[in-house]
């Protein structure tokens, strides 16, 4: 719901990177994203095909989307399983007493850049 | 084709707000006033519950309101009604306020003199869960009509909440499918700490122990405030 804001925040921090390494033009932008993060993969590419022809230095820009699948530990029977389709009680022992390991990261990982 | 070189950034996308909020919330603890971030579903009954709040405590604690829309003031105009100072924040089509756009509220309503300020975030479930606005507590109504079952729907906001209260619980026995206990068992199984009141923000039940955790973690937050100076 919130992609376009979101995206508008990526490429602040990218303009800034770009600076400080003196690129012009940035030929991707890799994100890491956790599948429980609640950023929703192709509207966050649409909103970024629409807001990067807005720039100057992002315009040819590519994004491309690592997805991390959610995992949860659970501390009663020390297992992991997956997030999604079992939730937050453990499908092996029962226990609510559980944890997200991974699965919300929302992070820049690289850009590539000529 | 030219050559392609990588840079290696590995920063969390929301790390600029959380930066921004955890700095307003020390300036916020500097100063002595207890900024609180109040969410809930559009009709849940966030102005109600502040109106009443306010004028249960307005002659104890100096309190300010900002109060986020889309669009409209009329939430403002009627907490202006109870005598204290309020702003309407207008988001501009935002789905959530962030840490920057409370930091403009918190200048444009000018808290130094105040006490407890409340941070009325825009009705909505899902967004505003995902972005620290920089307040001391969350606080979030969820109303008897929507159903006991929000906890298992929206986990991410009752687990980022300090405080749920259960509102319009007059209207019990008419949506006599939601239980108390079966709400209070779903909030805990995502929050074990967080606090929960049973309230009617018509009728006036259940907010006397509203009012003694909020003055009581009022007094305690300008506590340390004294003991840390």
């Amino acid at each position: 719901m919130h992609e376009l804001s979101v995206v508008f925040s990526i490429i602040r921090t990218v303009e800034e990177v770009a600076r400080e390494n003196h690129v012009s033009d940035v030929a991707s932008v890799t994100i890491r994203l956790g599948e429980v993060s609640t950023v929703i993969p192709h509207y966050l590419t649409d909103c970024w095909n629409w807001a990067v022809k807005r720039t100057e230095i992002l315009r040819h820009a590519e994004l491309r989307i690592e997805q991390i699948p959610a995992v949860t530990w659970c501390c009663g029977c020390s297992r992991e399983y997956p997030t999604v389709t079992y939730g937050k009680i453990c499908p092996y022992c029962g226990s609510r007493d559980t944890f997200l390991v991974r699965g919300n990261e929302f992070l820049i990982q690289e850009i590539e850049a000529e | 084709m030219g050559d392609y070189r990588i840079i290696e950034v590995k920063q969390d996308i929301l790390a600029d707000n959380d930066r921004d909020a955890a700095e307003l919330r020390r300036e916020m603890k500097r100063q002595g006033t207890f900024l609180l971030n109040l969410m809930s579903s559009p009709g849940a009954g966030k102005t109600t519950t502040l109106v009443r709040t306010i004028r249960m405590l307005r002659d104890e604690l100096k309190i300010g309101i900002m109060e986020a829309d889309i669009d409209s003031d009329v939430d403002a105009r009627t907490i202006a009604g109870t005598g204290v100072r309020a702003i309407q924040l207008h988001t501009g089509g935002m789905c959530h306020l962030d840490a920057a756009m409370t930091r403009q509220g918190i200048e444009e309503l000018g808290t130094e003199d105040l006490d407890l300020v409340v941070l009325e975030n825009v009705g909505n479930l899902v967004c505003p869960a995902e972005f620290d606005t920089g307040a001391a507590r969350n606080i979030m109504i969820l109303s008897v009509p929507e159903g006991d079952d929000k906890p298992l729907k929206y986990p991410l906001m009752f687990q980022i909440s300090d405080v749920v209260l259960i509102n319009k619980c007059d209207v019990l026995p008419v949506f006599d499918d939601f239980s108390r206990e079966a709400v209070t068992e779903r909030i805990r199984m995502r929050n074990p700490d967080c606090e929960i009141f049973f309230v009617s923000a018509r009728t006036g039940e259940g907010f006397e122990a509203w009012i003694d955790w909020l003055r009581r973690e009022t007094a305690a937050f300008q506590k340390k405030e004294d003991d840390h100076a």
